[in-house]
C-alpha cells in the first residue's frame, strides 16, 4: 500500500535556512545540507527546499546547495522558487533535484508546464498554487508569494495543471500559513475531488492531529515547516500519530547493512 | 590485487543520471568496494564496464529514442549482457527492458523481459502513483538480500509492466493490485521504483547488485 508522505520544507534564502532549530549536534544550523541530513535520518519521506534568495544575483546558490543534499541524502528532494524556464528547470535536476516546483510562472505562461512536462517528464514538475478563500467560499489564485492576486479560481487551475501536464501539486492556504490552526480541509477536498493528481497539503499546521486531518481530506503528501524547525515535534511523532489513526505509514528504515561479499 | 569495479551509468538524454551515478557511488563506498562510475554514452565505456545502470525518467518513447539515437550504443548494450554483464535498469531504464512499451504510440523495448508497458489500472487511486509503497518479495534474489522488515520502495510512474512471465517477477508492490516493481532474467534485472531515492534500501539493492555474480544469463539475450 501507498504511504502518506511527510515532507519538510526548509525556506532557503542566500543558501542558508532562514528559520531552523539550532540542534546541538549541528555543526552549522544554517547549512541546509545538515538540517536535511537530520531529517532524512528522522524518516522524513522526502524533502521540500523553497528558495527565497530575493535577488536574482544569488539564485546560484541553490544550485550548490542541491548539488551538496543530493551527494549525501538519498530522499527525493523537490526545489521551488524563481522557476520561470525550462532551463531553471534543467539546471535544478542537473544539480540533483528530483522534482520542481513552479508557481508564479506557470501563473504567467502556463504552456510552462507542458513544455517542462514534455522536456523533463510529468514526474519532476509540481505547481505549487496558493490559494485564498474568497467573500463567496470559493478559493483564488495568489502569485508572488501569496501578495498578488490573479483572479484565477483555484479549483478551476488546478485541473488546468493536471491537463497540462503536471505530475504532483503543492496546494498552500495562504489563510492558514502561519497560522497553526490546521490544514484548509474544504480547500483540500476540493482539489483532491476535482483532479487525480497526487496533492501535498501546505499551510497551517500547528499540531499532531492536523496531519491526519490533512490526509483524510485526500491529501497524500503532507508539508510542514516550523513545527519541524523550531522542534515542537518529529517526524516519527507525525508518523506515530497518523499510524494511530490506522493511516498508511512508511516506518523509519534501518541502516545500511550491506557488507562486501567473500 | 583488487581492481576497480567500472560502472557505466548510460547517458542518453533521459534523466536523472547524476542521481544514479552518486547512488552507486555511495553504495560501493558504503559496502567496501573499489569502483569507479562513470556517466557515459560511449559504446567502448558500456562494453568494457563490470555493471551496467540504465536510468530513466520521461516517457518511454522519448527515452527509447535517446538510446537509439547515440551512435552504437544500443548494440554496446547488447553486446555486453550478452557476454554476461549484470544490468540494472530503473524506472523507465527497467520499462525499457520490456518487448514494448504503449506510452506515446507502440514503441519496441530490449525484449529481455516478456510484457508490455501500459497505463497502470487503479481507477480509485491518484495518478501518478508517487511515494514509497512496500516490497513484496514473490521470491528470495541475491539483489533483494539485507533489506530487512518491511522494504519499502519510492516509486513515481504511471505506466507499469504488464503480462509478464511470473518466474521473472522478484518483488511486486501493490497499487490496485499487484505491480512489478523488480524484474530479473539471469543478468539483467530492472526496479520500477528507483533505487537513487530510496535511501537505505535502494542503496542496499544497489550495494547487492554491485556485489552480484549472476548464476545464469538472461535466456532472451542469447
Amino acid at each position: 500500500m501507498l504511504k502518506l508522505r511527510v515532507i519538510p520544507c526548509l525556506d532557503v534564502k542566500n543558501g542558508r535556512v532562514v528559520k531552523g532549530v539550532n540542534f546541538v549536534e549541528l555543526r552549522d544550523a544554517g547549512d541546509p545540507v545538515e538540517q536535511a541530513a537530520l531529517y532524512d535520518a528522522a524518516g522524513a519521506d522526502e524533502l521540500t527546499f523553497l528558495d527565497i534568495t530575493a535577488s536574482h544575483e544569488n539564485r546560484d546558490t541553490i544550485l550548490d546547495v542541491v548539488s551538496r543534499t543530493a551527494e549525501r541524502i538519498f530522499l527525493p528532494l523537490t526545489v521551488g522558487g524563481g522557476v520561470r524556464t525550462t532551463d531553471d528547470v534543467r539546471r535544478l535536476l542537473l544539480a540533483g533535484a528530483d522534482k520542481c516546483a513552479m508557481n508564479s510562472a506557470a501563473v504567467s505562461r502556463p504552456e510552462l508546464i507542458n513544455e517542462a512536462a514534455q522536456k523533463f517528464g510529468s514526474q519532476c514538475v509540481v505547481v505549487g498554487v496558493d490559494a485564498r478563500q474568497t467573500s463567496n467560499g470559493a478559493w483564488e489564485v495568489y502569485t508572488h508569494g501569496g501578495r498578488t492576486p490573479t483572479g484565477r479560481d483555484v479549483i478551476d487551475w488546478c485541473r488546468e495543471v493536471a491537463e497540462r501536464g503536471a505530475g504532483e501539486i503543492l496546494l498552500t492556504s495562504m489563510d492558514r500559513d502561519g497560522t497553526r490552526s490546521g490544514f484548509d480541509l474544504s480547500l483540500l477536498k476540493a482539489a483532491t475531488q476535482a483532479v487525480r493528481l497526487p496533492i501535498v497539503a501546505s499551510g497551517g499546521v500547528g499540531e499532531l492531529k492536523h496531519f491526519v486531518e490533512g490526509a483524510e481530506a485526500g491529501a497524500t503528501g503532507l508539508l510542514a515547516a516550523s513545527v519541524f524547525h523550531f522542534g515542537q515535534f518529529t517526524v516519527s511523532q507525525v508518523k506515530a500519530t497518523l499510524a494511530e489513526a490506522g493511516l498508511p505509514v512508511r516506518p523509519t528504515p534501518s541502516f545500511f547493512q550491506a557488507k562486501p561479499r567473500p | 590485487m583488487t581492481r576497480s569495479l567500472s560502472i557505466a551509468v548510460i547517458d542518453y538524454d533521459g534523466g536523472n543520471l547524476a542521481s544514479a551515478a552518486r547512488a552507486a557511488a555511495r553504495a560501493a563506498e558504503l559496502s567496501g568496494l573499489a569502483a569507479s562510475v562513470r556517466i557515459t554514452s560511449s559504446p567502448t565505456d558500456v562494453r568494457e564496464a563490470d555493471r551496467i545502470i540504465l536510468p530513466g525518467q520521461g516517457a518511454f518513447a522519448d527515452c527509447a529514442r535517446g538510446l537509439e539515437s547515440a551512435p552504437g550504443l544500443k548494440d554496446a548494450i547488447l553486446t555486453a549482457t550478452r557476454a554476461g554483464t549484470p544490468f540494472l535498469g530503473i524506472c523507465v531504464g527497467m520499462q525499457l527492458m520490456a518487448e514494448r512499451g504503449l506510452e506515446h504510440g507502440c514503441t519496441e523495448g530490449f525484449g529481455w523481459i516478456k510484457g508490455e508497458i501500459a497505463p497502470m489500472d487503479a481507477p480509485s487511486l491518484r495518478m501518478p502513483q508517487m511515494g514509497w509503497n512496500e516490497l513484496n518479495f514473490t521470491r528470495p534474489h541475491p539483489l533483494t538480500e539485507g533489506l530487512g522488515a518491511a522494504p519499502h520502495g519510492y516509486f513515481v510512474h504511471s505506466y507499469a509492466l504488464r503480462h509478464t512471465r511470473p518466474e521473472t517477477l522478484v518483488a511486486t508492490t501493490d497499487y490496485g493490485g499487484p505491480v512489478p516493481a523488480l524484474v530479473c532474467n539471469g543478468n539483467v534485472a530492472g526496479t520500477q521504483f528507483h533505487v537513487e531515492k530510496s535511501q537505505t534500501v535502494g542503496l542496499q539493492i544497489l550495494a547487492n547488485f554491485l556485489n552480484w555474480t549472476p548464476e545464469t544469463l538472461c535466456d532472451v539475450c542469447l
